[in-house]
C-alpha cells in the first residue's frame, strides 16, 4: 500500500513519455530564445562602461539589500533622435517591398510547379532549394560580381549596344531589393507549394462545370485556399528581413538605411552595448505582431489538416 | 599496381596524419597560440616558419576593423593570445583593463624597436610603452588610378586633399568611383585637419564643419568601405579610394599581378594626413602567454620584420629592420616618407564617449542623409 502511494508520487515527479516529448521544444525555446532575450533585456537597462563587459551591472547585493538599477535613458534616447525611427522604417519598407516582390515572384513559380507531373514536382523542388546548399554569403558576393560596374550584368548590356555608361546598380537599394528577392524566394515558395498541392482539383472542375472562366476560378477558389500558405511564405520572409544584415551591408549603399546597419554601429563604433540591446528589443516588440500572425495561421493550417 | 601503391600511400597517409592529430591533441593546451592580425598583414611564411622554429602551431585569424576586435576583447575571454590593436584603440582598451603588462626581460628583441617610435605611440596611448609594442604604421592618404584621374581631372598626380575635399573636384570624379574608408574616427580628424582645425577636437562647431564638409561631397562617393577598395582600385572598379597607405600599396601589386593593365600610386597629400600605429598586445585572459612571449621576439627579429615589410609595404617598427628591406620600399616616400612630410603627419587620438557618439551620428548622416 505504502509502496503503491511511493510510486504514485514518483510518477507524479518523473514526467512521462508524453510530456518528455513536448518538454524538448519548450526547453529548447527557454535555452536558445528566452535565456538570450532576457540577457540582452538586461543589458539595455545598463550603462556604458570602460570595462570589460563594457557595461554596468544593474543589481548590487550588499548588507542584504539587494538592489535593482534600471537606467531608461537608453529606450529614451531612441525617441530622442529620429534616426533610430527612420532605420526602423527603412527595414520595414524594405521588408515590406521584398515580401510583395517574393509573393508576386513566388506565387506563379509554385503554383507551376504544385501543377506539375508528380515525379517533376519532386525535381523543381529540389531545384529551388538546391542553391540554398551554397553559403548565402558566397552567392550574395557572386551578385556583387554580377551587378558591380565592370561586371558580368553591365558587361553584357554594354556589348550588345544597350548602354554606353555601366548602370549604377551595386551600392544602392535596388541591389539590396535584387539580394534580399534572391535569397529569400525559396522561403515564399515552398510554403505555398505546400499548400496549393493539397488543393482538390475537383472544386475547379465543378467550377467549370458551372461556367466560371479559369482566371474567375482562380481568384475565388485557388487564391482564397492558400490563404494560409500566403501569410506562411510572407512571414517567413518579412520577419527576417526587417533584422537583415549581410545583405544591404555587401550590396546596399551609404543611402540604405536598415535597422541592422544602425544596431552594429551602436554595438561596435559607440560601444554603447546598451543602446544597441534596447535597439534589439524594440525591433523585437515590433516583429511580435507578424510572429503572432504567423502563428495563428500556422495553428489554422494544422487544423484544416485534422 | 601505381594505382595501387597509390592507395596504400594515401592509407599511410591518412594513418600517420591521425596518428598525428591524436599525438597533437594531447599537447593542444600548451602548443597552440592564437594570433588575431589585420588582413593582408603578414608575410606569407611568417607564421610557417616561426612553427617550425618552435614546434608551437599557430591558429592565425584575421580581422579588418578595430571595432571588430574591440568588441571581441571586450567581451572577455577572446580566445586569442596576440591581438593587433591601432594605438588609439589599444588606449581605450589598456583603461578598460584588457592587456597584460609586458615583462620585457622576455623580449631580448625588444631593444632592435624604434626609440622615437616608441616614444610618439607611448606619448599617444600607452605611457611608458608597458603593454605593446609598433607593428606596423602607416599614413590615411589617397591611392588612385593616374589614368583614369586624368581623364576626368586633366591633372597628372595628386598631391592635395583638394582632389577629394573640393565638391567641383569629387563630381568630376564620381563616374569613376570614390571611395572612402567607412572608419569615423580617422576619417572625421582628416576633414578636420583639412579645414585647419585640431583633429581631436571635441568642440561641436567643428564637428559640424566637418560634417558640413562631407555632406557637400557626399553625392559623389560611391561607397564607405574599410576593404573593399583593395580589389577594387586594382581591376578598375574606382579609380579613388582615401585608405590605408600599405592596403593602397597592395592594390598597386595586385594590378601589377593582374596583368598591369590598371597603373595605381599612392599620395600622402602635402597638407598632412593621420598615421596609425598598430600595436601587438597579449590579453590578460591569453591562455598561452609563454607562447605569446616567443611570438612576440620572433616578430621583434629584423630578418623577419623586414620580410613582412617587404610583402604588405608597411614601414615597421623595427629599426634594425630598415637596413633589410628591400631599397625599392624605403627609397619609396609614399612607403617610408622624407623627414619635412613626417612633420605633417598626426597620430590619430583616443576619444571620450560623448564625442565618439558625436562622431558616429555624423558619420551615419554623412552615409544615410539622415
Amino acid at each position: 500500500m505504502n509502496m503503491r502511494k511511493f510510486k504514485r508520487r514518483i510518477n507524479r515527479i518523473i514526467p512521462n513519455g508524453r510530456q518528455l516529448v513536448i518538454g524538448v521544444p519548450f526547453i529548447w525555446l527557454f535555452l536558445f530564445f528566452m535565456l538570450p532575450f532576457f540577457i540582452v533585456l538586461k543589458i539595455s537597462f545598463a550603462e556604458a562602461d570602460v570595462a570589460i563587459p563594457p557595461y554596468t551591472e544593474i543589481y548590487t547585493f550588499a548588507e542584504q539589500k539587494l538592489q535593482l538599477l534600471l537606467n531608461l535613458g537608453n529606450y529614451a534616447m531612441l525617441g530622442d533622435d529620429e534616426l533610430y525611427i527612420a532605420a526602423y522604417l527603412g527595414s520595414l519598407k524594405m521588408a515590406f517591398i521584398s515580401t510583395v516582390l517574393c509573393l508576386l515572384i513566388g506565387y506563379p513559380m509554385a503554383y507551376a510547379i504544385a501543377s506539375a507531373r508528380k515525379e517533376l514536382q519532386t525535381v523543381l523542388v529540389l531545384l529551388i532549394m538546391m542553391p540554398t546548399w551554397t553559403a548565402i554569403l558566397i552567392r550574395v558576393y557572386a551578385w556583387m560580381g554580377i551587378l558591380s560596374n565592370n561586371g558580368l550584368l553591365n558587361g553584357f548590356l554594354m556589348s550588345m549596344g544597350l548602354i554606353d555608361e555601366p548602370l549604377q546598380i551595386l551600392n544602392t537599394n535596388l541591389a539590396v531589393y535584387i539580394g534580399v528577392v534572391y535569397s529569400y524566394l525559396p522561403f515564399m515558395i515552398l510554403p505555398l507549394y505546400a499548400n496549393l498541392v493539397k488543393h482538390d482539383n475537383s472544386l475547379l472542375e465543378a467550377a467549370s462545370d458551372l461556367g466560371s472562366s479559369t482566371f474567375n476560378s482562380f481568384w475565388k477558389i485557388t487564391i482564397p485556399l492558400s490563404k494560409n500558405g500566403i501569410i506562411a511564405g510572407c512571414m517567413l520572409v518579412f520577419i527576417p528581413v526587417v533584422g537583415e544584415f549581410v545583405i544591404p551591408e555587401l550590396l546596399g549603399g551609404p543611402e540604405t538605411l536598415m535597422i541592422g546597419k544602425v544596431l552594429w554601429q551602436e554595438f561596435f563604433n559607440n560601444r554603447d552595448w546598451p543602446v544597441a540591446s534596447a535597439l534589439a528589443v524594440v525591433m523585437l516588440a515590433i516583429l511580435i505582431v507578424p510572429i503572432i500572425l504567423f502563428n495563428r495561421s500556422q495553428a489554422k493550417e494544422m487544423e484544416g489538416k485534422e | 599496381m601505381k594505382a595501387l601503391g597509390k592507395k596504400l600511400a594515401g592509407k599511410t597517409l591518412l594513418a600517420l596524419s591521425m596518428a598525428g592529430m591524436m599525438a597533437g591533441a594531447v599537447h593542444a593546451d600548451d602548443k597552440v597560440l592564437h594570433v588575431y592580425n589585420w588582413s593582408d598583414y603578414i608575410a606569407p611564411d611568417t607564421v610557417a616558419k616561426f612553427e617550425k622554429e618552435t614546434g608551437i602551431k599557430v591558429v592565425y585569424d584575421v580581422f579588418d576593423s578595430n571595432e571588430t576586435l574591440e568588441a571581441k576583447l571586450l567581451a572577455g575571454k577572446s580566445g586569442y593570445d596576440i591581438v593587433v590593436p591601432s594605438n588609439n584603440f589599444l588606449a581605450k582598451q589598456i583603461k578598460a583593463g584588457v592587456y597584460q603588462e609586458l615583462d620585457k626581460s622576455r623580449l631580448p628583441n625588444w631593444k632592435n624597436l624604434d626609440e622615437d617610435l616608441l616614444k610618439a605611440v607611448g606619448d599617444a596611448s600607452d605611457q611608458g610603452n608597458k603593454h605593446a609594442f609598433p607593428y606596423m604604421w602607416g599614413s590615411i592618404g589617397i591611392g588612385y588610378n593616374p589614368a583614369k584621374v586624368k581623364a576626368a581631372l586633366g591633372i597628372d598626380k595628386i598631391d592635395s586633399w583638394d582632389v577629394v575635399f573640393k565638391p567641383e573636384n569629387i563630381e568630376k570624379l564620381k563616374s569613376c568611383g570614390v571611395s572612402f574608408l567607412d572608419a569615423p574616427t580617422e576619417m572625421i580628424p582628416a576633414a578636420l585637419h583639412y579645414l585647419g582645425k585640431p583633429t581631436n577636437s571635441k568642440d561641436k562647431a567643428d564637428l559640424k564643419a566637418a560634417e558640413d564638409l562631407f555632406l557637400k561631397i557626399r553625392p559623389s562617393v560611391a561607397y564607405f568601405h574599410s576593404s573593399k577598395y583593395i580589389s577594387d582600385l586594382a581591376n578598375g572598379n574606382i579609380c579613388v579610394a582615401v585608405g590605408y597607405s600599405g592596403d593602397l600599396e597592395q592594390s598597386k601589386t595586385r594590378a601589377q599581378e593582374a596583368g598591369d593593365k590598371v597603373k595605381l600610386a599612392y599620395s600622402i597629400p602635402k597638407e598632412g594626413a593621420g598615421t596609425f600605429y598598430d600595436m601587438v598586445a597579449i590579453p590578460k585572459d591569453a591562455e598561452n602567454v609563454e607562447a605569446a612571449y616567443k611570438f612576440m621576439n620572433y616578430l621583434l627579429q629584423p630578418e623577419v620584420m623586414a620580410e613582412i615589410t617587404n610583402a604588405v609595404r608597411f614601414p615597421n617598427g623595427n629599426k634594425a629592420a630598415t637596413p633589410l628591406v628591400d631599397k625599392e620600399i624605403t627609397s619609396d616616400p609614399s612607403i617610408y616618407p622624407s623627414a619635412d612630410v613626417k612633420k605633417q603627419l598626426y597620430a590619430i587620438s583616443d576619444l571620450d564617449a560623448a564625442t565618439l557618439r558625436l562622431i558616429t551620428r555624423s558619420w551615419t548622416k554623412i552615409k544615410s542623409g539622415r
